[in-house]
């Protein structure tokens, strides 16, 4: 809306005036020229911002892929395989995780946070939903970080395409999932958790939802303990929560009353009537 | 480890979040410097309580340096940069004690709490340092008045943000000022101020600005300088700029 003001100004001023005024700015004075350096310091940190937010949404991705991937674990009788492959891919999301950490070597990761929040959010849930199908616990910060730890010797892969990345960086360096990226990952995690119980049950395993509602309890409780102790959006997520909690302990409970009622092999069909209903009334992911 | 030990952990570190910044985590985009008061209601601590007092500096070297804009106070414009000086080592004193309240390499993790003052701060600093010698002031040397540093790498700093906001607000303030000079008798002021305007102006399109609180400052700038152009054109067809370059010819 500037073009409508300009033509305003010139009726105030007669062009002859206005352009000998810009003359007078001299282009080498002390104040361009310190101008000229703020140029150059706000366009590399807004690259390095743009560069990192392109990272975080390559990670999204590949998390979530990640995740629907391993959503495929319980159906499918090659469990070792799929468990493979999400090795792979996460190796994939780590690599990527590298070059954000090296983006952010010398520099004040939380004066970028907000650029690359999202992606570790995702990368966390992605880890976390792995390490629980493999060992049926809650994984760490402290594990997740020691995975986040990158050396020097294994950048020969990624020496291309990091080619502002000198010989003079330290030998290792890390990026660190702070407590509350942690907690939105894990809060995130169990929209997953609930979504395997239902299908769980479709595939007739009966002992995986009273086991899921165990550790979503677990987590839920941990969740009340911080209560608004944390910030603003995981108080938000608190809610999604607990109707995630409520839906697998309504399954389970059904699995109770009707379990003895039901024939085994017709287990399936009651549930998989079931999955459509919760499916349609559930707006996550 | 337990789910509910890694919980307790994990509400451990957050409480201590919470202690160094006395309001919980925002997460927002922290532009709305106006959430203070809601923020008020809370357990009073650590950083909160230190902006609070330079706050009140701030505000008391404002209250000082507005008194230029009376008819009166032009006479009185060096020593009432003298008095704003003397506020200016409390700043200091304030902000070493800022200093101390959060670990050194996590500034932009709480740099929203001290946002708002610092740029404020600057102003005052740029405001001063014109009336004084009718220069802008540097970024180092705003750091060196309010005794924090201009590099990231050398500890608590003056972000290049902040101080590009606070050079903004100088320039509404300058328009002000051209217009209270004129009413004050001082026909020639107005026009060094357009000059200078107009330097700062060719400054800032030299920046690439993005979509943010900075650029929509900036946008205000050319609002600025136009009334500053409207002074100096009232001033100019009645010919008073001319008996103006006569009397300050000495000075440029």
């Amino acid at each position: 809306g500037s073009g409508g003001f300009r033509k305003r100004k010139h009726d105030n001023f007669p062009h002859g005036q206005r352009r000998e005024e810009k003359e007078n700015v001299n282009p080498s004075s002390a104040l361009m020229t310190s101008f000229k350096s703020f140029q150059l310091e706000l366009d590399t940190r807004h690259d390095k911002y743009e560069r990192l937010v392109k990272l975080s949404r390559d990670i999204t991705i590949e998390s979530k892929r990640t995740i629907f991937l391993l959503h495929r674990f319980t159906s499918a009788p090659n469990g070792e395989e799929i468990l493979n492959e999400s090795e792979v891919k996460l190796d994939a999301v780590r690599r990527k995780i590298k070059q954000v950490a090296e983006e952010l070597i010398g520099e004040d990761m939380y004066q970028f946070h907000r650029a690359i929040s999202p992606g570790l959010q995702e990368y966390v849930e992605a880890v976390s939903f792995q390490y629980f199908i493999k060992t049926r616990s809650l994984i760490s910060v402290d594990e997740i970080n020691k995975q986040l730890i990158f050396t020097a010797e294994d950048r020969e892969d990624t020496k291309n395409t990091t080619s502002d990345c000198q010989d003079n960086q330290p030998r290792s360096w890390s990026l660190k999932v702070t407590p509350v990226d942690y907690l939105l990952g894990v809060a995130d995690l169990t929209g997953e958790l609930m979504r395997l119980c239902i299908s769980s049950v479709g595939n007739g395993d009966i002992d995986t939802p009273f086991e899921l509602s165990q550790f979503l309890r677990q987590i839920y409780d941990g969740f009340t303990f911080i209560g608004n102790t944390g910030p603003y959006e995981v108080s938000k997520k608190l809610y999604t929560l607990k109707q995630s909690l409520a839906k697998v302990e309504n399954a389970c409970y059904t699995l109770k009353v009707r379990g003895s009622e039901i024939p085994k092999h017709m287990l399936a069909d009651v549930f998989s009537t079931k999955t459509e209903l919760i499916d349609q009334d559930e707006g996550l992911p | 480890m337990s789910v509910s030990a890694m919980f307790a952990a994990l509400q451990g570190a957050l409480g201590q979040d919470q202690d160094i910044r006395e309001v919980p985590g925002t997460g927002g985009d922290g532009r709305g410097t106006g959430r203070d008061g809601a923020d008020g209601a809370l357990c009073p601590q650590e950083i909160r309580k230190v902006v609070q007092a330079l706050e009140q500096t701030a505000r008391e070297m404002l209250t000082l340096l507005q008194g230029v804009h009376q008819g009166p106070g032009f006479q009185h414009i060096p020593k009432k940069c003298q008095k704003a000086r003397e506020h200016f080592s409390t700043v200091r004193t304030q902000m070493e004690s800022l200093k101390t309240k959060f670990p050194a390499d996590q500034y932009y993790r709480f740099h929203e709490h001290w946002r708002f003052v610092l740029q404020r701060l600057v102003f005052l600093a740029a405001f001063v340092v014109y009336l004084e010698s009718e220069t802008l002031v540097t970024r180092e040397a705003v750091a060196e008045i309010l005794g924090i540093e201009a590099d990231r790498e050398r500890g608590f700093h003056l972000d290049i943000e902040d101080y590009l906001s606070g050079i903004l607000t100088l320039a509404s303030e300058l328009a002000r000022l051209a217009v209270n000079s004129v009413t004050a008798g001082d026909y020639s002021r107005p026009l060094r101020i357009s000059a200078f305007i107009n330097e700062l102006d060719s400054g800032f399109r030299l920046l690439n600005l993005k979509n943010d609180s900075l650029r929509k400052r900036y946008d205000g700038l050319k609002y600025d300088v136009k009334k500053i152009e409207e002074v100096v054109y009232d001033l100019s067809i009645r010919g008073l700029n001319k008996e103006a370059t006569v009397g300050a010819g000495g000075e440029n």
